[in-house]
């Protein structure tokens, strides 16, 4: 695993749009890491809002997640290839790169929620029907998380995929801030997905029975409210945005690999936990504190130094907090 | 009419309840009376479906609902498509949810669209203390308003027949009288009820019949007057 981590920050200094090391920061510098801080923060957030969905509803902690990101950017893989014609069976005719990158996103959502919604069924269901203890779904949960990830490498290999550039990228300048449309597309999607998420969880009667669940099963069974079609539900939303991360991931830095959702599932879970695991928000913000204290520390000290600054600030708020930024301590109750 | 015949269920190996029989009648107002641990709120959880751990299994017997056998009915399904809703011991109110999104909440799974908005006008006439606490968090709400919200929550699920478990545990015996007489109007327009309680008094003011339990055995049925004017049940349960 810390191989993986060194292996995809490298990919992000190669982009040309950071510095790090001992440079001083510049007005413009600053910005521009705060950019890619956004971008980063986008990621884990996108990652951490299933974490946090799912324990709301379940206390469940889904060391899968991870993985179904990295399940989310292969699925895409597949269907991107096919839409390109990569494969014998292939469209009659060709889309633009935008319109298969719109269908991709679609379709592999839609996929791989029905994976997170498997793995739900097979492993989390029956232990929860038989009452099991937390410390085995917890360990349930991991163990499918490594299944996902060494039946990918038995499956394809070990070998890393590249994903097609469906998107032209083009870069803007301003002010001697550089981005590109891609930053600006996994920003603004992120901004939405939350806006979204927030709208069903506050107002629908579905997102009331999430967070009712968590304070008290029994009583949301005493409103005629199916429990499994709800913790279903949550899997969908979770699985199906983990799939747009990884998605939105290898379009920005374009290598695929089994254990790609590994380090960054871990980071996202933390930041989950730090902004307060089960608050929608707390995701969110817990996702781009993480996103901007990395830009950050990468780019004011050694790059070997930048995890290790990184985790030892969240472990400070944490222990300034340990409820996490929006959490509330509360009695638990199952 | 809800009927239970012979029912024994149990916790793990331990029978709770040893063969019980009772019956409600649509519109009927029925109180189950008893000691601590006498079974009563096990008989709620077993009409309503419940499942361990919390609940009992049912080993034999049978529970029908208007001719419907309710044993293999998920509990869900109880109160969605059979319309039996439980007041649980303890009220159970959702207290990370706003009063009103408790109320909304009850009718996730209600199709008649057009009633719900009555339905709220009349827990909010019955309870006017629960409209002006609408946008409050329902773990600021005191026991009693609690109460009121464990009972307008069974209403807006759309129950027909609605249970009780203690609604007057807690509270002060004005207030206590205030809910039994909700509880009396409701049953006049139509709610059938069946309420467990160790207030006899109270219990056998509003009811018109009642089943006394010990240990899992009713030992006793008849009409709440003939139960308030019972010598043994006076030196029990009236002191
Ligand atoms: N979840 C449970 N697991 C095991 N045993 C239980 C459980 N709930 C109740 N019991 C046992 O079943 C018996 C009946 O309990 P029940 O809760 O039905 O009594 P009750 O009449 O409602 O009493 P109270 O007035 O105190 O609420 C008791 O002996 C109790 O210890
Ligand atoms: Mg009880």
């Amino acid at each position: 695993m810390p191989g993986t981590a060194f292996h995809y920050h490298k990919l992000f200094l190669n982009d040309g749009l950071i510095t790090s090391g001992a440079y001083k920061l510049t007005l413009e510098m600053f910005f521009q890491n705060f950019l890619n801080a956004l971008q980063w923060g986008s990621f884990y957030a996108l990652i951490a809002l299933g974490y946090t969905l799912v324990y709301g509803v379940l206390l469940l902690i889904n060391f899968a997640h991870g993985d179904i990101f990295m399940v989310g950017a292969y699925i895409g893989f597949f269907i991107a290839s096919f839409f390109l014609g990569s494969y014998a069976f292939h469209l009659p005719f060709a889309l633009s790169g935008n319109v298969i990158f719109v269908f991709t996103v679609i379709i592999t959502m839609v996929l791989t929620a029905g994976v997170g919604v498997t793995i739900e069924r097979v492993a989390y269901r029956p232990l929860r029907k038989k009452g099991a203890g937390r410390l085995y779904v917890v360990i349930t949960a991991l163990m499918c998380g490594l299944v996902l990830e060494n039946g990918n490498l038995a499956l394809l290999g070990a070998s890393r995929k590249s994903f097609p550039d469906l998107i032209e990228k083009s870069i803007y300048t301003i002010g001697g801030v550089t981005f590109t449309n891609i930053k600006i597309l996994v920003i603004v999607t992120t901004i939405l997905v939350f806006l979204f998420l927030e709208a069903i969880v506050r107002k629908t009667k579905i997102g009331m029975a999430m967070r009712a669940i968590s304070y008290d099963r029994v009583a949301v069974l005493l409103m005629g409210i199916p429990l499994d079609i709800v913790i279903v539900f949550t899997f969908i939303l979770g699985s199906s945005l983990a799939a747009l991360a990884g998605i939105l991931f290898v379009t920005a830095y374009p290598v695929l690999e089994p254990y790609m959702g590994a380090m960054v599932g871990w980071k996202a879970f933390i930041a989950a936990v730090v902004g307060g695991i089960g608050e929608i928000r707390g995701a969110f913000v817990g996702g781009f504190i993480l996103g901007f204290i990395e830009i950050y520390v990468a780019a004011v000290f050694p790059s070997t130094l930048r995890d290790l600054i990184a985790f030892a600030i969240l472990l400070l708020l944490l222990s300034l907090k340990p409820t996490g930024i929006f959490g509330i301590a509360r009695a638990q109750k199952i | 009419m809800l009927k239970i015949e012979n029912l024994h269920v149990r916790y793990g190996n331990i029978e709770a309840l040893h063969g019980i029989s009772l019956y409600v009648d649509d519109g009927e107002f029925v109180a189950l009376l008893g000691a601590n641990g006498a079974g009563k709120s096990t008989t709620l959880m077993s009409i309503m479906r419940l499942f361990p751990p919390e609940a009992p299994i049912v080993k034999s017997g049978t529970i029908t609902y208007k001719g419907n056998d309710l044993i293999p009915v998920q509990p869900h399904l109880v109160v969605a498509k059979h319309g039996i809703g439980l007041v649980p011991e303890g009220r159970r109110i959702f207290g990370n949810l706003t009063v009103y999104e408790n109320l909304k909440i009850a009718t996730y799974a209600r199709k008649d669209f057009n009633r719900i908005s009555n339905d709220y006008e009349k827990v909010f006439s019955l309870f006017p203390k629960l409209a002006d606490r609408k946008n409050q968090r329902g773990d600021t709400l005191s026991g009693g308003e609690q109460q009121m919200l464990a009972m307008g929550r069974a209403f807006m699920c759309g129950a027909k027949f609605i249970l009780l478990d203690e609604p007057s545990m807690g509270l002060a015996p004005l207030l206590m009288q205030d809910l039994f007489k909700v509880l009396k109007e409701l049953n006049e327009t139509g709610t059938t009820i069946f309420v467990v309680e160790q207030n006899a008094h109270i219990a056998l003011k509003y009811a018109g019949r009642a089943y006394v339990m010990e240990t899992g055995n009713i030992v006793m049925e008849g009409s709440a007057a003939e139960l308030a004017h019972n010598e043994e049940i006076r030196k029990a349960y009236l002191g």
